[in-house]
């Protein structure tokens, strides 16, 4: 019989080897699913993970990987933070979608007066959106005891709705001819955010993701609070024992995953998506769980699980055109790849073995 | 004892490998019927491995066991019940929410009609002076009265061998007296007991042999009422233990003065304390004895801050710290160790450097700005490795790949080392080879020397006898006036003990 032994201590190869053969899994698992569907499992893999980088029009694409990539990385480092300490912010879409409401209000808020401060302004509106929207699970939790995951996650919608609303309503652009969605903001330069460097995909976002990724492992390699998050989510009374308050770490993990969620819409809404429309948003939130988990938590491995997790969008995209692949198998796609992660991850902490039969 | 008669149980040549370890190697002996036989050793010498393969939760790997003249191989334990072993375990296996009978009723094969077995339970509880109600909750049993419904569990099968694992662990005194009173009685009886230990004077009192265990052997088989427990102590560890010394104690100040303190159970299975109050002087042990849940981890977490009070409750050096949290506290002198190593007093699966930033951080200086200095920790949780004997192959091992006795070193060695002017330790020596137990207890003397004040938690009433100044009993959250350690009789730690509540005397009639 096969049964699972507990490691004394976790097996560092298998922690570091999951990740790819999670990714080696979903593309099997991927494979059958696109031929169920009746495509050619083959060319839908090829099609997802190689032709953004390699393929005629990888020109393009290319650039595609850093649009997309960024956001990911910046929200999945907020995330690895809470995550580590044991703090579930699920709703880091909902926080995305409040960073690019309060951003843009902003910038929309000064058409069409010029000015070097109307950007930064925007950025710290969209952060303080994503801090607020995250402020209230944290709120919930510290007060009364309510599940963070929960509340994170409902708030989703509800910012969603908000989004719809805003877009249909006060901030609908006055010459739109009745279509719904703000100001085109890549016409309106001292709200835009732009390549930094043309045709590259790289805007203040990416700029942003690389100061995030080093400020995060900074701060879990050397700093007492880094070292604070990571007691508190492997042994939350050893922590509390060494002084941390739980309480505190709450606010702390919700207000960053929050905050980095709300700069990732503010980037977006002013860069790639250029307008507040009911539907700008295309679930980073969501992926960036995905790539904080792949990433083993670690700021390295999230960039690294952010552009593959970049590059299945892009290339999901591309799949969808050529291909017909519904958009929802992309999704599926990527949830596997959590779901394979999380799996696979059983293998550092257990070894599997034949078992001769003791009975207890 | 004459060896004439033949043995009930006899063991040849058992051997049993776990990956790593040899827990049993070819060990051999046998028990008489009627015999009350011990099995002695320290924690890890191989003695629950050998019980499980006697009780048939655990196959040899070689060698052969006889009862009664036949071979005895069982599969599981349902076959040993059959063949008459039985077996108390050290953790009980009860439910809270059902009653006594129905929870016997759970562990039998063929259980008979509830209201007759209410009726064997109420008959074999008087037979063997273990007073029973078969109709009350679990739940709202004491320790003892839960033994009593696993060693009646055991009764009503009517064994020949009743295997019995540290039964006396979460007992007081007086409710060792009657359990010894059963086992006697039973002895009588014919019944054979294997009685696993590792309290000395409890088995030179109760048993008529010995089987002495050390790292998976046999080293000895002997009449243990022909030796010194400290001759026991030394085959069992294997070396010339050393006593705790201590020169006479000069008491300074009063330190640390907790009056009124009272605080709600924690969670639905915490225990509430009420009104507790003492004051502890520099130099002075204070050993808190009692059984475990009685309100011991309530009372360090309140100690150490993680749980708050009002700032009057506690006070250090005449300034209230009652609302202070864990760290404000160490800046004080302070410090604290609780029971459980891995998960409380230690991250199980940071390094040992890492933990020793858990509490080192503020006395040590091991933080500048919020900057963590690691080779700071790492030469601090050197240090404490180095001075208090830390077998590990290094401060970057993480803290559960260390056996007990050396994690609880290095736990009890970091406070230490950071000079406390209040100690406050929990369970110090529990599940600690003799070795290591006799080290901690002797670091913690040699602090007490140098002027601290010390308060052991501790279920152990050796323990505490042997290193306490003054002793106080927790009991269901009350603490009693602290009396000097010295001259306390057994029967007067026991009232002590039974503090509130009062202790049925079931032998007095019987």
């Amino acid at each position: 019989m096969l049964t699972l032994e507990k490691r004394a201590i976790p097996s560092r190869f298998w922690a570091r080897s999951t990740p790819v053969l999670a990714v080696f899994m979903t593309m099997i698992a991927g494979g059958v699913l696109f031929a169920l569907l009746g495509k050619p499992p083959f060319e839908a893999i090829r099609t997802i993970f190689w032709d953004p980088l390699f393929s005629e029009f990888a020109f393009y694409y290319r650039s595609q990987l850093l649009v997309k990539a960024g956001p990911l990385i910046l929200i999945a480092i907020g995330l690895s933070l809470g995550f580590r300490a044991g703090i579930w912010n699920i709703g880091a879409e909902g926080q995305y979608i409040m960073g690019a409401i309060f951003g843009g209000a902003v910038g929309l808020a000064f058409y069409p007066a010029e000015g070097w401060y109307i950007f930064p302004l925007m950025v710290l509106a969209g952060a303080m959106g994503g801090i607020l929207w995250a402020m209230i699970p944290a709120m919930l939790k510290t007060r009364f005891g309510t599940n963070e995951i929960l509340v994170s996650l409902m708030l989703v919608y509800v910012a969603q709705n908000l989004l719809s609303s805003v877009s249909f309503g006060v901030l609908k652009n006055p010459q739109g001819f009745g279509f719904p969605g703000s100001r085109n903001l890549s016409d309106y330069p001292a709200a835009a955010n732009l390549d930094l460097i043309e045709g590259t995909g790289f805007h203040w976002g990416g700029v942003a993701a690389i100061l995030a990724v080093l400020a995060a492992w900074g701060l879990l390699s050397r700093h007492i609070l880094g070292y604070q998050i990571q007691l508190s989510g492997q042994s939350p009374r050893a922590a509390r024992f060494g002084g941390v308050e739980p309480n505190r770490l709450v606010w702390i993990c919700m207000g960053i995953s929050g905050g980095l969620a709300g700069l990732a819409g503010l980037f977006e809404v002013a860069g790639p998506a250029a307008q507040l429309t009911p539907d700008f948003n295309v679930g980073y939130g969501f992926t960036a769980i995905v790539v904080a988990f792949l990433g083993r938590l670690h700021p390295i491995g999230i960039v690294l699980a952010g552009f593959l997790l970049g590059l299945t969008e892009v290339g999901g995209g591309i799949a969808q055109q050529n291909l017909g692949l519904p958009a929802a198998s992309i999704q599926a796609f990527q949830g596997m790849l959590l779901f394979f992660l999380l799996a696979m991850d059983v293998f550092s902490n257990y070894r599997l073995r034949w078992a001769t039969t003791e009975v207890v | 004892m004459t060896g004439k008669r033949d043995p009930l149980l006899s063991v040849q040549g058992l051997t049993k490998a776990y990956p790593g370890v040899l827990a049993n190697d070819d060990i051999s002996f046998s028990v008489l019927p009627g015999e009350v036989h011990a099995l002695l050793g320290e924690n890890g010498a191989g003695k629950s491995t050998l019980v499980k393969m006697i009780y048939g939760l655990v196959h040899p790997d070689r060698g052969e066991m006889m009862l009664n003249g036949v071979p005895y191989a069982p599969a599981k334990p349902g076959d040993a019940r059959l063949a008459g072993v039985a077996m108390v375990f050290q953790h009980f296996s009860l439910f809270d929410a059902l009653s006594v009978a129905e929870n016997i009723s759970l562990g039998m094969e063929h259980p008979p009609r509830p209201a007759d077995l209410s009726e064997q339970i109420t008959r074999v509880s008087q037979a063997y002076g273990l007073p029973l109600d078969p109709d009350r909750l679990v739940g709202e049993l004491s320790a003892g009265e839960r033994q009593r419904v696993e060693i009646i569990r055991c009764l009503l099968q009517d064994p020949k061998l009743l295997i019995m694992d540290e039964p006396t662990s979460v007992l007081t005194p007086q409710e060792v007296g009657i359990l010894f009173e059963t086992l006697r009685k039973l002895s009588r009886e014919g019944t054979a007991i294997l009685y696993i230990s590792h309290k000395l004077e409890e088995i030179r009192d109760l048993c008529d042999s010995a089987t002495i265990l050390r790292q998976g052997r046999v080293v000895a088989t002997c009449d243990p009422r022909e030796h010194s427990a400290r001759e026991l102590a030394e085959l069992m560890v294997g070396e010339i233990l050393q006593a705790p010394e201590r020169t006479s104690a000069n008491m300074g100040e009063v330190v640390l003065d907790v009056s009124g303190l009272s605080l709600p159970a924690p969670t639905h299975f915490g225990t509430a304390l009420e009104n507790i109050g003492f004051s502890l002087r520099a130099g002075e042990v204070l050993g808190i004895g009692g059984v475990a849940g009685n309100g011991q981890d309530e009372l360090l977490a309140s100690l150490s801050g993680e749980t708050r009070t009002a700032p009057h409750c506690i006070r250090l050096d005449g300034r209230p710290i009652g609302n202070l949290g864990p760290n404000a506290r160490r800046e004080l002198g302070l410090l604290a160790a609780p029971e459980e190593r891995l998960g409380h007093a230690a991250a199980p699966d940071m390094s040992l450097t890492e933990n020793a930033l858990l509490t080192g951080a503020i006395r040590e200086k091991l933080v500048r700005n919020g900057v963590i200095s690691w080779a700071g920790t790492r030469k601090f949780a050197r240090r404490i490795i180095g001075e208090f004997d830390v077998r590990t192959p290094g401060p970057e091992t993480p803290a559960r790949a260390l056996s007990g006795g050396n994690l609880q070193k290095f736990v009890i060695g970091r406070e230490i080392l950071q000079r406390p002017e209040v100690l406050v330790v929990n369970q110090p020596t529990w599940g600690v080879d003799a070795s290591a137990a006799a080290s901690i207890r002797q670091a913690l003397l040699d602090l007490a020397q140098k002027g601290a004040a010390i308060i052991v938690i501790s279920q152990d009433l050796d323990e505490l006898m042997e290193i306490s100044d003054t002793f106080a009993a927790l009991a269901a959250g009350h603490l009693t006036k602290p009396r000097p350690a010295h001259g306390l009789t057994v029967e007067e730690i026991g009232l002590m003990l039974a503090g509130m509540t009062t202790e049925e005397a079931p032998h007095a009639d019987a």
